[in-house]
């Protein structure tokens, strides 16, 4: 009988969640910077970089040449793009604070939901290990 | 982790709309501050905005590039006094006016004035909704598992 095994128990959760509060620091720098003059909002696709993230984690492993060494993965930064202007400004920012402000309050709502399926997911193997 | 560094980011926005509203502040204050010569007349103030970066210390080397640096918050470059002509009056009635009979209003408009106060209020609360997302975020993360 196999130990229970943390990577295959949470699933894709803990990156989802981290990939969540990446995007979070971008948003968050686009509505700070929205009187900036001549700066551009950045953004990423959450998708892309999630399924990106998972594949790297799977594939980017470290070559271990000795049963001793330690094992470890390679992180990658994300693919930041481009906001694309809906109605461009005088000074070249392309800031829409409404559009920012949705997309950060959408993702702080993914935010809480990814958190909820870790959380149940640790209840779930507390609840396996306490056998109760 | 990055939802602290989501708490500097927009206290710095904080810091530079608050910034921004203390410089409308002093140019309404002012508005009506005569004087009798053009050098020495009140002129509005603006602050200049900029793209925090990374301080280069804390910088992964192999990572810095345009496309992957997002940059960690606004900073106020520096304030600069608005190029617009003064508003020069013939009083000469004034106490202040010159021996020609002209007094020098600072090249303040009100009504620019009240509408950066607007956009810098606005703006601070939008910093301050990202603040408090961020706060409540990571409280949660402390709740994990339990």
């Amino acid at each position: 009988m196999s130990a229970i095994s943390f990577q295959n128990a949470l699933s894709i959760h803990p990156q989802a969640l981290l990939v969540r509060a990446g995007r979070s620091e971008v948003l968050a720098n686009n509505l700070a910077n929205a009187d900036t003059p001549g700066f551009k909002a950045r953004d990423f696709d959450f998708q892309a970089v999630l399924n990106g993230e998972v594949e790297k984690q799977r594939s980017l492993e470290m070559n271990t040449t000795n049963n001793r060494h330690i094992g470890g993965r390679v992180q990658e930064d994300y693919d930041l793009q481009y906001r694309w202007p809906t109605q461009p400004s005088i000074d070249g920012n392309t800031v829409d604070d409404n559009v920012e402000n949705a997309e950060f309050t959408k993702n702080a709502m993914a935010f809480n939901a990814s958190f909820e399926f870790l959380n149940r997911k640790f209840n779930g193997l507390t609840n396996a290990i306490r056998g109760e | 982790m990055s939802l602290t560094n989501v708490i500097n980011i927009s206290g710095s926005g904080m810091t530079a709309q608050s910034v921004r509203l203390n410089t409308t502040a002093s140019n309404l204050a002012n508005a009506e501050t005569v004087s009798s010569s053009i050098d020495t007349t009140y002129r509005a103030r603006k602050p200049v905005f900029q793209v925090l970066q990374d301080s280069l210390i804390n910088r992964d080397f192999s990572a810095v590039d345009l496309e992957t640096d997002v940059g960690s918050g606004v900073k106020v470059a520096g304030i600069v006094e608005k190029d617009a002509p003064l508003d020069i009056r013939y009083e000469p009635t004034h106490p202040m006016a010159d021996e020609n009979g002209y007094v020098y209003y600072p090249n303040v408009n009100v009504v620019e004035e009240m509408a950066d106060m607007m956009s810098a209020s606005r703006s601070f609360a939008v910093n301050v909704e990202v603040f408090n997302t961020a706060k409540t975020m990571l409280q949660k993360t402390l709740t994990m598992g339990k």
